[in-house]
């Protein structure tokens, strides 16, 4: 009985936990992000207005009890586009860093497992990848494949995933000199098997937390893009694409709502969610105390 | 000699690896045969070719490592032969044997087992690979050998992680890997450096009873002379990529016959002796593995060394029946004057 108590307590995950819910920042990052997930979340609930409706007889609203933070130049309002367009922003942002994150992964894995010729095509296709400026070649993309989100998600996802390759690649390369990876095929054990089963999950923090602030940065840049107009189409409410509308300069001096929220909640977002990743990388990092 | 009686026959084997250009001749001619449930220990100084001998048999080398010549011929239960140096090295046939026929336990077990399974799933992986199993049969398998293996509550460590064990039951845990599937001949890679004498005595004891109970054949590869006397059958002694003398354990240890071969004894502490005696040291150092020898390897160190040993090549001569030595000082017409 006494041996079971103290397995359950020092359990891997239970120790990360713990070092974590101590890191203040990080706890105030996790609740921010919860916060702001739920809102977007709960849109239908917190407002009641369409976020795409246009209604041209409450064009350019100040602030109000009917209108929390006004209504754009097309009546629409901006409180709801907020919210509505957090779920557009942020979907796009985890499943942009999602599909990064596991192509670098696989990648990095194969990259750092079989070396030689595969190891070498891959690490210049990654180091070509990389010193393009990656605005340029999202809006070259973009160029070519036209705005949509889809297309968007996909040209984050083919762009981004060297970073995480090279995090997985390091860490493989040192992995695969582990004795159990020696005892692994002295026991049968198939070169794939030992990649993705044995190796991947001992490189699983390092990508959590690439993962996580991939998350922030690619909300940044749909961000970016879409303030360009280059992002995705105008009729998706996104953050960037309600910053968008704010490129005149009468607009960021008459209606600064406008531009004020969606840029104060990305801001927020972005910050929770680095606090929340800083707080991962050292709950999850074995070697910090 | 009947093929029956052995499961593992090694002929000539020449095991080189690129290291730059250069080519090293890691294990240059080796011979022998592993009697079926009969242990045969590989003993010799670091460097000297016994692990890389072993990954041969199990064609783990790494990538700069080739079999330049031999054949390795393992020989099933039902009694057929395998050429395992024909196998490709990581093709299908030699995975199937690796851990279903022929298993192997490292030195470190600190690091030989993957830190984010528990200990039972990593067992279950080995079994599942090469049986099928139902999981309910497996797991009771599982803790019925973690049992058998001296293991406390095996049903509660069943479930725990690698870094939740001593260095003695993570061993303990690799037996119960190499063994999870019964093989046949199981390599033991100095299974005992890693750990501390208490603890050595019954890792030792473990082996020779998984031995005892389940048939298995074991290849012990030992620098330690101590671990050879207690559970060797057979012993090999290597020197510079060769085995310089072969035979069974009374032969080795009553009638030692090569140089090399006494020249360890001597330097093995010996409970009772005098305590102001200074053990024997052997002179000089093993030679960088890519010399090249145009005579015996060991003339150089040997306190028997005649001129001839330096420009002529040693031939196996077998002095009893299953005693063999590689040595000038016997060879036909040679007379011993150690």
């Amino acid at each position: 009985m006494t041996i079971r108590k103290k397995t359950r307590n020092t359990s891997l995950a239970k120790r990360s936990w713990q070092k974590f819910i101590q890191n203040r920042m990080a706890i105030l990052g996790l609740i921010g992000l919860v916060l702001i997930i739920a809102a977007c979340l709960a849109a239908p609930l917190l407002t009641n207005y369409d976020p795409t409706l246009i209604d041209p007889s409450i064009r350019g609203l100040s602030p109000s009890r009917e209108h929390l933070l006004g209504t754009d130049r097309l009546g629409r309002d901006i409180f709801a586009r907020i919210l509505y367009g957090g779920r557009w922003s942020i979907m796009i942002g985890v499943i942009a860093a999602m599909g990064a994150n596991l192509l670098g992964a696989a990648l990095g894995c194969i990259a750092g497992y079989y070396g030689g010729k595969v190891d070498s095509v891959l690490v210049s296709i990654q180091e070509m990848l990389s010193i393009f400026p990656g605005t340029l070649i999202n809006m070259l993309c973009i160029g070519f494949m036209g705005k949509s989100v889809r297309n968007l998600l996909l040209i984050f996802t083919f762009t981004g995933w060297p970073g995480v390759m090279r995090i997985v690649r390091g860490r493989i390369l040192s992995l695969k000199q582990e004795p159990y990876v020696e005892s692994c095929r002295a026991n049968g054990i198939g070169g794939m098997s030992i990649m993705f089963h044995h190796l991947l999950p001992n490189t699983l923090g390092p990508i959590i937390v690439n993962s996580t602030m991939n998350v922030a940065g690619y909300i940044l840049s749909e961000a970016a893009l879409s303030y360009l107009g280059l992002g995705v189409p105008d009729n998706v409410p996104t953050w960037g694409n309600i910053i968008n509308a704010a490129k005149r300069l009468d607009i960021v001096q008459t209606l600064p709502m406008l531009w004020l929220a969606p840029a104060a909640a990305i801001c927020l977002f972005v910050l929770s969610i680095n606090f929340f990743g800083d707080g991962l990388r050292d709950a999850l990092d074995p070697s910090s105390k | 000699m009947q093929e029956n009686d052995h499961i593992l026959r090694v002929q000539d084997l020449k095991t080189d690896f690129k290291v730059g250009r250069r080519t090293v001749h890691a294990v240059n001619g080796v011979t022998f045969d592993v009697r079926r449930g009969k242990t045969l220990c590989i003993v010799g100084e670091s460097g000297c070719g016994k692990s890389v001998t072993a990954h041969s048999i199990m064609q783990l080398l790494p990538p700069n490592g080739t079999i330049a010549g031999g054949t390795i011929s393992y020989y099933t239960r039902d009694g057929a032969c395998e050429i395992l140096s024909n196998y490709k090295r990581s093709g299908p046939r030699m995975r199937a044997i690796r851990g279903k026929e022929i298993s192997m336990i490292f030195q470190d077990p600190m690091s030989t087992l993957n830190p984010v399974y528990t200990v039972g799933s990593q067992i279950m992986e080995m079994l599942k690979k090469h049986e099928k199993v139902s999981k309910a049969e497996g797991k009771a398998r599982i803790i019925r050998l973690l049992g058998e293996l001296g293991i406390p509550n095996p049903e509660i460590r069943y479930d725990q992680y690698p870094h939740e064990f001593s260095g003695g039951m993570k061993q303990r845990i690799m037996i119960a890997i190499a063994m999870i599937c019964n093989p046949t001949l199981l390599i033991a890679d100095e299974p005992t450096t890693a750990l501390d004498v208490t603890i050595q005595a019954q890792i030792l004891d473990l082996i020779r009873k998984m031995q005892e109970s389940y048939g298995t054949s074991v290849i012990l590869i030992t620098h330690n002379m101590g671990i050879v006397v207690e559970i060797a059958d057979d012993v090999a002694v290597m020197y510079m990529g060769r085995i310089v003398e072969f035979g069974s354990v009374q032969q080795i240890f009553s009638h030692p016959v090569h140089p090399y071969t006494r020249a360890l004894m001597r330097s093995v502490p010996v409970l009772g002796m005098n305590k102001d005696q200074e053990l024997a040291v052997i002179e000089g150092t093993t030679p960088d593995a890519s010399t090249v020898f145009t005579g015996c390897e060991f003339a150089e160190r040997c306190e028997c060394a005649r001129p001839e040993c330096f420009h002529r090549f040693p031939k196996d001569t077998e002095i009893e029946a299953g005693h063999r030595v590689r040595c000038l000082l016997y060879e036909e017409g040679g007379e011993e004057n150690g």
